[in-house]
């Protein structure tokens, strides 16, 4: 499962039902909102996507992961729009017979998104707003 | 030739839209698309080094060839996640 969303993200609902008996290992990254970056406050944020080709990118992060290590399943679903800080703004998701494997992929992952995933923050302070222009 | 050009974050606040048609000539690779442009938007010329393009959503380079019917994306280093 890879895709965009505009609602709030339910981690635990989503979680419910990836894992199976065979899976020794489910490991789950939540990017969460930050109150604060660049040493300001930040209201909020709202994530931008070229959405096609995000959704393209984040099924080749998936297959991947998947022909790089020994996992069962593995889900990415990223939040769009405006976000709170708090929110869930990324969710990924391995599932694997045992722990290395899954920790190792969710890492990829994450790391995958930020290089290469056509998305982009802006964040809003209490005395502006920002493109962000860099992995975080 | 005729393609469709799309702008993201930055690149769409320097060139004040988020898409726009080009008839360009047979042969025009990424940096052409981007060299005509820059003329038209100005803006974009001193962020040339870091901007970032994708053809038919793969990344290109500066020497990709275009297409006629191709969808040429113009945008700024991502920072989801």
């Amino acid at each position: 499962m890879f895709r965009l969303v505009k609602d709030p993200i339910d981690a635990a609902s989503l979680r419910s039902g990836f894992a199976s008996p065979q899976d020794g290992a489910a490991v789950i990254f939540e990017g969460i909102v930050r109150n604060h970056a660049r040493g300001k406050r930040v209201r909020c944020l709202e994530y931008h996507a070229y959405e096609p080709m995000a959704v393209q990118k984040l099924e080749e992060i998936g297959a991947q992961a998947r022909k790089d290590f020994p996992i069962r399943d593995i889900a990415i679903i990223h939040r769009l729009g405006r976000l709170d800080p708090g929110e869930i703004s990324v969710v990924i998701m391995v599932v694997a017979a045992h722990r290395a494997a899954a920790f190792d992929a969710c890492r990829y992952a994450i790391d995958a998104i930020k290089r290469s995933v056509p998305i982009w923050k802006k964040e809003f302070y209490e005395d502006g707003e920002s493109w962000i222009e860099e992995p975080g | 030739m005729s393609i469709r050009i799309l702008f993201f974050a930055t690149i769409a606040d320097v060139t004040g839209k988020c898409e726009m048609e080009m008839a360009a000539p047979a042969g025009a690779d990424v940096a052409a698309i981007l060299t005509r442009l820059a003329q038209e938007y100005p803006g974009l010329e001193a962020r040339r080094a870091s901007i970032l393009c994708a053809v038919n959503y793969e990344f290109a380079r500066p020497d990709t060839p275009v297409r006629d019917g191709d969808e040429v994306a113009f945008f700024p280093p991502v920072s989801g996640g």
